[in-house]
């Protein structure tokens, strides 16, 4: 018998892609929790990095839908601590990607409420990097 | 010592009291930041994925820029700035294959080795001046005053570029305690403070704050020490409303008013939370409208 893990060859293209937009290779991962455990902004994800990388892994659906990927926010703590040395920050960094060449920016210029002026440039200029293709 | 130096935009925006304090300190030190004659913006986020190489285009345009005006090595203060450039840095060592690339599609102009150094304020004071001139420069010791210095992210990670231990970094606390300040530490001064969130998930950066500042208090600091314009305005503007906010300081800030240097050119007065009324407790400036 034969039990197949994706359905059709979307997931198994996705994962393909993120592997070569991110230079990792996912299956080294041992899902040992680290990069969970150690985000800072684990509480507001709705897939932690470890499931994300098991969901790409086992192609299921949905991971460009994810929340996870906006909240991450690049901090590296993930990175610097995974046991295996897989650079999870590139990882989400490359389903932002593939997700704004798909669907096109996530903040609106225009959205930003009138007080964004008062803001650091480093703030503006490092969100509209990480929300824009 | 004189160095070359790049602002960054943030520095001539919302952190200016930072960059006065900074050349104030390094004056009294002898030391002397000359801004670069051009510069761009850094670009403030390192690009993670392989081809997006456009995106390394700004850092490594500044780097152009400094060889054109003479220089090989490249002083700034600001944790960001600091964090592009020196990976932009790396990759041009590593990749010039990529420069190449780069160099192409912008017509040529951007010829780049990777050979120049990227110096954060904090490496020039700790290994081109060190704590021992810096303790001798010291007229007023933060003597009673307890800080909790705060790293953040950009200072320490990726390791490859970070300038101290990203688990036990010391510099901020070392350099506090060479002012005669009391330092005490806990698992979040190395934690994000959700960056650039706080443009519209600010929630998420409110909560990191309130975490972070409250581990402070409960460790009896008195006050946030940082480097970051960032993480600055983040823990400047975002403190939970429940109780008086903790005063939030750059670190040069408080290395003038331990050299003695008058506090006007020290921009204490540019903050959201008041600085003033710590720094008359613990007698470090006079109370407005004492006697002189
Ligand atoms: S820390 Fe590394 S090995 Fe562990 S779950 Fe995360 S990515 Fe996998
Ligand atoms: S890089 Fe992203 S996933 Fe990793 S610890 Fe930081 S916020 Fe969490």
């Amino acid at each position: 018998m034969t039990i197949t893990m994706r359905a059709g060859s979307g997931p198994d293209e996705l994962l393909h892609k993120v592997e070569v937009l991110s230079e990792q290779h996912l299956a080294n991962c041992y899902q040992c929790g680290t990069c969970a455990a150690t985000c800072p902004l684990a509480a507001q994800m709705d897939l932690l990095p470890d499931m994300l990388i098991r969901h790409l892994l086992f192609g299921l659906p949905g991971v460009l839908e994810r929340r996870t990927l906006w909240v991450c926010v690049g901090c590296e703590s993930c990175t610097d601590r995974c046991p295996r040395g897989i650079d999870v920050a590139r990882i989400i960094e490359a389903l932002r990607q593939i997700r704004l060449q798909d669907r096109g920016d996530e903040l609106a210029v225009a959205q930003l409420p009138d007080a964004a002026r008062e803001l650091p440039p480093i703030a503006l200029v490092a969100s509209l990097r990480r929300h824009t293709g | 010592m004189q160095i070359a130096y790049y602002p960054g935009c943030t520095i001539k925006a919302s952190a200016r009291q930072h960059e006065g304090a900074a050349l104030a300190v390094l004056r009294a030190l002898g030391v002397e930041l000359r801004e670069m004659e051009e510069w761009n913006c850094c670009g403030v986020v390192h690009s993670l994925t392989s081809d997006n190489l456009i995106r390394h285009m700004a850092p490594v345009r500044v780097f152009a820029r400094l060889r054109e005006q003479g220089n090989n090595e490249v002083a700034t203060l600001c944790d960001m700035c600091f964090n592009t450039l020196a990976r932009a840095n790396q990759l041009a060592h590593e990749h010039p294959e990529q420069i190449e690339a780069m160099s192409v599609t912008s017509g040529g102009e951007l010829n780049y080795d990777g050979n120049s150094g990227v110096l954060h304020l904090l490496q020039i004071l700790r290994d081109r001046v060190g704590w021992a001139k810096i303790r001798a420069r010291v007229r007023r010791p933060l003597r009673g005053l307890t800080v909790y210095p705060y790293y953040g992210c950009k200072l320490l990670r990726p390791s490859e570029i970070g300038i101290d231990d990203p688990e036990t970094p010391a510099v901020l606390r070392d350099l506090m305690q060479a002012l005669g300040a009391t330092v005490v530490e806990g698992s979040l001064q190395t934690q994000c403070c959700g960056a650039y969130h706080v443009v519209d998930r600010e929630e998420l950066v409110a909560g990191r704050v309130a975490a972070t500042t409250a581990q402070a208090r409960e460790r009896g600091s008195e006050a946030i020490v940082l480097s970051c314009p960032l993480c600055h305005f983040n823990f400047d503007t975002l403190q939970p409303q429940a109780s008086a906010p903790l005063p939030v300081f750059y670190y040069t800030q408080l290395m003038g008013l331990a050299f003695g240097l008058e506090p006007g050119e020290l921009g204490l007065d540019a903050h959201h939370t008041d600085l003033l009324p710590l720094l008359e407790q613990h007698n470090l400036i006079r109370p407005k409208g004492g006697p002189a």
